[in-house]
């Protein structure tokens, strides 16, 4: 077991809002930072590191540390997209673990909702790849769209196992008073919204939403003079994948390399994992991390999803039981944030009833960040129950 | 049938300048390492395969097949983005144009073509061979 399984998450938010007009981006900041730092039982003042990603504003973490009050000794602001904020809990254990600090703040938040900001990327022609690709009009989901064309054509998958996902998110969002879309959906219904790029439907996409999250992780010495139940951060692993120089390979994601470095430190196999945040931006996002993560073989994803396997008190891995990016949130089109929090909720047994699973002692979060069909970063976390 | 979509020209370098040359005078190129024998695509001055200097650019026979593809449905004009296997051993982002968007498949044979950008620059996309 690594130095770095030590360390714990003490405080989770997930902010309520969805759209968010009437507040500043920094405003969310402080807002989700608040109400991660009060459901610890910690001040701002006990804060020694700070972490958030490239979207926030002000150069690297130094605005967000003035306009926040924070005298930290440690800062961090990796950016791998959607999934940055699982490897902020990875890279704020690994500080902890080395001593550069003992209460970190990890904040995220986002309103394209209300700012009418799409999830696309800026062009900015010294990215090298740009100049070969912006020409071509890739979005996000025609890129995801070429990821599950691809699968389909190497595995059989089908629409109709994709639209599986969305109803196992939907059955979860239904009692989650939050959650953008909280009517249940039927695999008939999601064939039978609008194709937006193929075979990806409206229904196979995430939602669009303001708000935010913040997560406090702590040393291990911190955590035992809290009163809220610790979750111990116990195997992580954090990998990229890309065109390799146009070697494309589009049959896995960097989730495979992430997960098994995460199962090795953990000690761990899929198999012994009660509840996975499996992030949610497509249908076939979530379809490729588990396969990739090993949950079912390479190629059987989409048998594994179908007829309810991932509904929770009905198939065999209950998954992203406040409905997941799919039907809840997807705050600032990031949604590692949101991932981790209800696996912590999870592991505190604080999920809503009718999704909460029983005895949860052993969870998982897999982040997806950047463009599958390209270039994307995988973060996965195995966390535990420390009681 | 054809895509109407206009092609936004990019802004080009000096590394990548010969790769836009060549695209002005309906020739596809790709990157070859010297050292190790492969070829690249996005072309790069050092080999991302082998971290040697020893570059050259090659022109590409243009043919290839479709490794995979999505048509964007909800735009003003439908377009398809692809990737496309060279036969030169290096898979890159294109466009098929000037085809019927759904008749499209994996594994069909495509040959490049070049059309005009909003730009200066004239932009290799893929036609049905």
């Amino acid at each position: 077991m690594s130095t770095q399984a030590t360390a714990c998450i003490v405080g989770a938010f997930e902010h309520p809002t969805r759209k968010a007009g009437d507040k500043s981006l920094a405003q969310l900041h402080a807002e989700v930072a608040k109400g991660a730092l009060e459901d610890a039982g910690l001040s701002k003042d006990d804060v020694d590191g700070y972490f958030c990603d490239t979207e926030a504003p002000g150069l690297g973490a130094l605005s967000m540390v003035d306009y926040l009050g924070l005298q930290v000794r440690h800062m961090d602001n990796t950016d791998t997209g959607g999934s940055a904020y699982l490897l902020h809990v990875a890279h704020a254990a690994q500080a902890i673990a080395a001593g550069k600090c003992r209460v970190a703040l990890i904040t995220l938040a986002g309103r394209p909702r209300s700012a009418g900001q799409s999830a696309e990327p800026r062009v900015d022609y010294n990215v090298p790849d740009m100049p070969f690709e912006m020409p071509y009009g890739p979005t996000v989901v025609n890129t995801y769209g070429l990821c599950a064309m691809r699968h389909m054509h190497e595995f059989g998958t089908t629409s109709e196992q994709l639209a599986w996902i969305k109803v196992a998110a939907s059955q979860h969002a239904q009692h989650n008073p939050h959650a953008m879309l909280r009517k249940p959906v039927t695999v008939e219904e999601v064939l039978a919204s609008p194709m937006i790029s193929d075979p990806l439907h409206r229904l196979d996409c995430c939602v669009v939403s303001d708000g935010g999250g913040a997560l406090v992780v702590v040393s291990p010495e911190v955590a035992r003079d809290l009163k809220r139940p610790a979750v111990r951060v116990i195997g992580s692993g954090e990998a990229a994948k890309h065109p390799s120089g146009g070697r494309v390979d589009l049959s896995f994601s960097a989730a495979a390399w992430a997960g098994r470095q995460a199962f090795d430190e953990a000690g761990v196999k899929p198999s012994d994992i009660q509840y996975a945040s499996i992030y949610d931006s497509f249908t076939i996002t979530v379809l490729m991390q588990l396969e990739d993560l090993g949950f079912c073989e390479k190629g059987a994803g989409g048998r594994f999803v179908a007829d309810g396997n991932l509904i929770s008190g009905v198939g065999r891995l209950p998954f992203n039981t406040d409905g997941g990016g799919l039907c809840n949130n997807h705050p600032g089109n990031r949604g590692g944030m949101t991932k981790v929090i209800e696996a912590v909720r999870q592991l505190r047994g604080e999920a809503h009833p009718a999704v909460q699973v029983k005895d949860c002692r052993l969870a998982l979060a897999s982040g997806m960040g950047g463009w599958m069909g390209s270039r994307h970063g995988s973060g996965v976390l195995i966390l535990e129950r420390t009681h | 049938m054809s895509t109407e979509r206009v092609l936004p020209c990019p802004e080009i370098n000096v590394e990548n300048q010969a790769y836009w040359n060549a695209a002005a005078e309906s020739r596809l190129l790709v990157k070859h390492c010297a050292d190790c024998g492969h070829n690249h695509f996005y072309p790069r001055a050092i080999c991302p395969h082998c971290f040697s200097d020893q570059t050259q650019w090659r022109e590409s026979s243009g043919t290839g097949t479709i490794y995979s593809f999505s048509v964007m449905r909800r735009v003003a004009h439908p377009y398809a983005i692809a990737y496309i296997a060279l036969d030169d051993g290096v898979t890159i982002m294109s466009n098929i144009v000037d085809c019927d968007l759904d008749a499209l498949a994996i594994g069909q044979r495509v040959k490049v073509a070049f059309r005009p950008s909003d730009g200066p620059l004239m932009i290799p996309v893929f036609v049905p061979a």
